[in-house]
């Protein structure tokens, strides 16, 4: 051992990475709780308790040292990306069932850390969405629409005791699923859109929640922790897809401007598909993935069986990174054009 | 006006450190009592010693001669008495001893008669030989012999560039030497130019040395050369040559070549200073600049004999202050760890670092690799490093030689920015050293089969030889005369020649037999290997035929 560099950058770590994406996230789930009450700062305690949990088990049950692991921040981070992807307010068993599969299939029997396939939010939000797709549909109606806005004691009895409210009396459709359930029903977009749950582009209250994602996705990138290529090929690749569609049919299909801001595409574009675990490195490789991702999500969500397509379209990426990667090699310093690593 | 800089890739931009070490004058180092002089301070063979324990030696004298083409002269700091010759802790890496001859200095510091080189009436290329016993080795890092570089052959040398850039943290001997003795550095690189046949000097200086910068433009103006200075940003590792040659030129060094093959000679500036001195002032290389900074009293630049105690060095600096845990030699970047400074100053030592915790804090422990790519950003060879990681951490040798492992400079960017403090290069390393490693085993295994294969097929050709030739006797006396035909004793000789004729055609079909033709490398090593053994086992069949 040589031991050179003797120097390291200073202030960087796992753990402060994971503490600034934490942070980028706090304008969107300030805008959420301004939106949608005070209950999402509960599901994020009980994803983050659930989270430390079931990582302490498993890593127990493999036999690693526990401190080194849960201390990353690495699981705070899927916790707060699963419980800001779930509706606010679901039974404490809904969150625990996703985290179990982020945390312990996703991650852990993968090998951990660095080691697996896919996003664990997102395979955690996929089992949700497919063996509960009724309690995934239940998102709280934002503020200024609701008969009624559960304040923080409502909220715990709400995911922990079952409480006497039904979800009527506090929740509304998504703008996605009004849109979907009018372009099945041989409606409109128009139709969907003169709902007031519609708001101003993309959803009351949710428009706003993901222009604060973008604002946290734009700090991650002027800080470096990850880079533009994902993001933007996402994003323009949502646009295009939805753009070609609306212009050839605009009456039952939704604008641009809407797909970029409904749903999980903002948060999708900065927060998930950059994983860079089990997103593509190389810069042609990310621009590959994000696009196809952005591709996949607004073909999901048009011709899909559910509302979003923002977490099935990143796990199939996830699945193809690899193979991207192999194949999208950044040319090497002092090789000629077509002479790239792997070959 | 400062010349065009064009982008490389990577690089970062560690603390400086420089402030340090720049501000005092470069400090002369007295005469030492002993001197420690390794035959081994260049790239190549080691020197040849010339002189035994009880000799005396003159400053200047060649204590040891190039052995081979890439070699370089050592020569005597001082006049004195060989104590010893004998391997000695040395400056290196390994931490293993090397050779050396110990002299003490017997104070009067007699030199050898030194004559000045006519260069201006040599015709290019000539300079070389009379270069090669003047002991002058890049004293950049790579201490690659200099009179070798200055005479390349192959392409054409267009440009000769000096390094100035000096991108490691700490280090400020060129710096320095760059503010006190610009002039000499010019006239040493002119020279240079001139050997070379090139048409044009580039000298590349980081923007965190203005004042190097302005007093080598001064000596290029006052040397009216055909040189320009170029500032570039202060970015690691742009004093590497590859790096520089981009930096100024925007061409890019094809990879496993070096910049003469597209034209271009890299030397830094303290070797062109110590050109100056072999080629005007006719004296090898006796001394060289280093910095001796860090956790010191009192951080300096020092000029020092070759040989001097790297302990004395720490001395004249105001000795280590408290609470130093070690030292490194070379930058934080790319150095090593120095185990015994008692070590000798040699020609590549750049600079000497006291470090303490708190400058060189322990790496903290290391966690999974993330794939966040910031190595990737940071590499300045363009290389993906975590996926170098994983298949050397994976002994994936073949995929880690794929992926370009051998195009990574080790300069360390990598581990630098690593959020998960990898030590990525020890890896890198580690791989190469595996691959390499491998590479001479398979060779040998190769070689050791032809060897083999030769052996069968010459042992089997003079077994037909000698078969023939007795057949040919035997015809002969058999048409001589027919009195041989009915001696039983040629009848005899005939019986156990036609059986050896028979064997010699059997053991040839046994050697050509159709299903071996097709044998993979580790059939054939098998089989050579059962071969060899049942030979060994029984040389008596091989005397019976």
């Amino acid at each position: 051992m040589i031991g050179s560099p003797f120097v390291l950058k200073e202030h960087n770590s796992v753990r402060f990475t994971m503490i600034k994406v934490m942070a980028a996230l706090i304008p969107g789930t300030l805008a959420h709780a301004w939106f949608f009450g005070p209950g999402i700062w509960l599901s994020l305690i009980w994803c983050g308790l659930l989270g430390i949990g079931f990582e302490a088990m498993i890593l127990v049950v493999r036999g690693r040292p526990l401190q080194a692991a849960l201390t990353d921040g690495s699981v705070l981070l899927t916790a707060w990306l699963l419980a800001l992807s779930v509706p606010t307010l679901a039974p404490w068993w809904l969150y625990m069932t996703g985290m179990f599969f982020a945390v312990v299939v996703a991650k852990h029997l993968y090998g951990g850390l660095g080691q697996n396939l896919f996003n664990p939010a997102m395979v955690g939000y996929g089992a949700l969405i497919i063996s509960f797709p009724v309690y995934m549909t239940q998102w709280a109606a934002p503020a200024p629409l609701a008969n009624y806005l559960p304040n923080l004691s409502d909220a715990f009895d709400l995911m922990f005791i079952g409480g006497n409210i039904t979800p009527d009396a506090y929740t509304s459709a998504t703008v996605l699923d009004s849109l979907k359930t009018a372009t099945r029903g041989g409606h409109t977009v128009m139709d969907a859109f003169s709902q007031p749950i519609h708001g101003l582009i993309a959803g009351k209250g949710m428009e706003l929640v993901a222009m604060m994602y973008l604002f946290g996705g734009l700090f991650l990138i002027a800080n470096r922790l990850i880079t533009w290529h994902i993001p933007a090929a996402f994003l323009a690749a949502i646009a295009l897809t939805a753009g070609v569609l609306w212009q050839i049919d605009p009456a039952h299909h939704a604008d641009p401007l809407f797909h970029l801001l409904a749903g999980g595409a903002m948060l999708g574009a900065f927060f998930i598909a950059t994983d860079p675990v089990t997103a593509c490195t190389t810069p042609r490789g990310k621009l590959i993935f994000g696009g196809l991702a952005g591709f996949l999500t607004v073909i999901i969500r048009t011709y899909g069986g559910y509302p979003d397509g923002v977490a099935f379209s990143v796990l199939i990426l996830n699945s193809a990174a690899p193979l991207i990667d192999a194949f999208s090699q950044p040319r090497v310093f002092g090789h000629a054009k077509g002479g790239r690593a792997g070959r | 006006m400062n010349g065009k800089v064009y982008p490389i890739p990577g690089g970062l931009h560690p603390a400086e450190h420089k402030a340090e070490s720049n501000a005092r004058t470069i400090l002369v180092a007295p005469l030492a009592e002993r001197y420690i002089v390794p035959l081994r301070q260049h790239l190549g063979q080691a020197a040849r010693v010339l002189v035994q324990a009880g000799d005396t030696v003159l400053k200047g004298q060649i204590i040891g001669t190039p052995d081979g083409h890439i070699s370089a002269a050592v020569h005597a700091p001082t006049s004195g008495r060989v104590l010893a010759v004998e391997p000695r802790p040395v400056a290196h890496p390994s931490g293993l001893p090397d050779l050396c001859v110990v002299i003490e200095a017997d104070g009067a510091d007699t030199a050898v008669e030194m004559h000045p080189i006519d260069w201006r009436n040599l015709a290019p290329g000539e300079l070389a030989k009379p270069l090669a016993a003047m002991g002058l080795a890049g004293q950049g890092g790579a201490v690659f012999p200099s009179h070798v570089k200055l005479a390349p052959g192959g392409t054409a040398i267009e440009t000769l560039i000096l390094n100035g850039a000096e991108c490691e943290p700490w280090i400020t001997c060129d710096d320095r030497l760059m503010r006190e003795r610009a002039t000499a550095i010019m006239q040493g690189a002119e020279i240079m130019r001139h050997t070379l046949g090139a048409k044009r000097i580039l000298v590349g200086i980081e923007d965190n040395k203005p004042q190097a910068a302005e007093a080598m433009r001064g000596a290029c103006a006052q040397l009216k050369l055909a040189a320009r200075v170029t500032v570039v940003p202060t970015r690691y590792p742009s004093g590497g040559a590859k790096q520089l040659t981009q930096l100024l030129t925007g061409l890019e060094t094809p990879s496993g070549k070096i910049s003469t093959d597209i034209g271009i000679q890299v030397f830094n500036v303290a070797t062109a200073y110590a050109l100056y001195r072999a080629v005007e002032l006719g004296e090898p290389m006796l001394s060289r600049v280093v910095s001796v900074t860090g956790h010191v009293a009192e951080p300096h630049n020092i000029e020092a004999r070759l040989g001097t105690p790297i302990v004395d060095l720490i001395r004249l600096a105001g000795g280590d202050l408290a609470g130093v845990t070690g030292h490194i030699i070379g930058g934080p970047m790319m150095g090593f760890d120095l185990d015994d400074t008692a070590a000798p100053l040699v020609k590549s030592v750049n600079c000497v670092i006291a470090r303490n915790p708190a400058l060189f804090p322990r790496h903290p422990p290391a966690m999974p690799c993330t794939r966040c790519g910031q190595c990737a950003l940071a590499c300045p060879a363009s290389l993906q490093p975590f996926e170098l990681y994983w298949h050397a951490k994976a002994k994936n040798l073949d995929k880690a030689r794929a992926y370009k492992l051998f195009d990574c400079i080790e300069c360390g960017c990598c581990s630098h920015v690593c959020p998960s403090h990898i030590p990525l290069v020890d890896y890198y390393r580690f791989a190469k050293s595996e691959i390499v490693a491998a590479d001479r085993a398979k060779q040998a295994a190769e070689g050791a089969r032809q060897r083999h294969e030769f052996q069968l097929l010459r042992q089997e050709r003079e077994k037909q030889e000698k078969a023939a030739r007795l057949g040919k006797k035997a015809s002969e006396r058999l048409e001589a005369g027919a009195v041989a035909a009915d001696d039983p004793e040629a009848a005899r000789k005939k019986a156990i020649l036609d059986a050896a004729i028979a064997r010699a055609k059997q053991a040839k079909e046994t050697v050509q037999a159709k299903n071996t033709e097709t044998l993979t490398p580790e059939q054939q090593r098998q089989i050579d290997a059962i071969e060899a053994r049942r030979q060994a086992a029984s040389p008596a069949t091989e005397h019976e035929a």
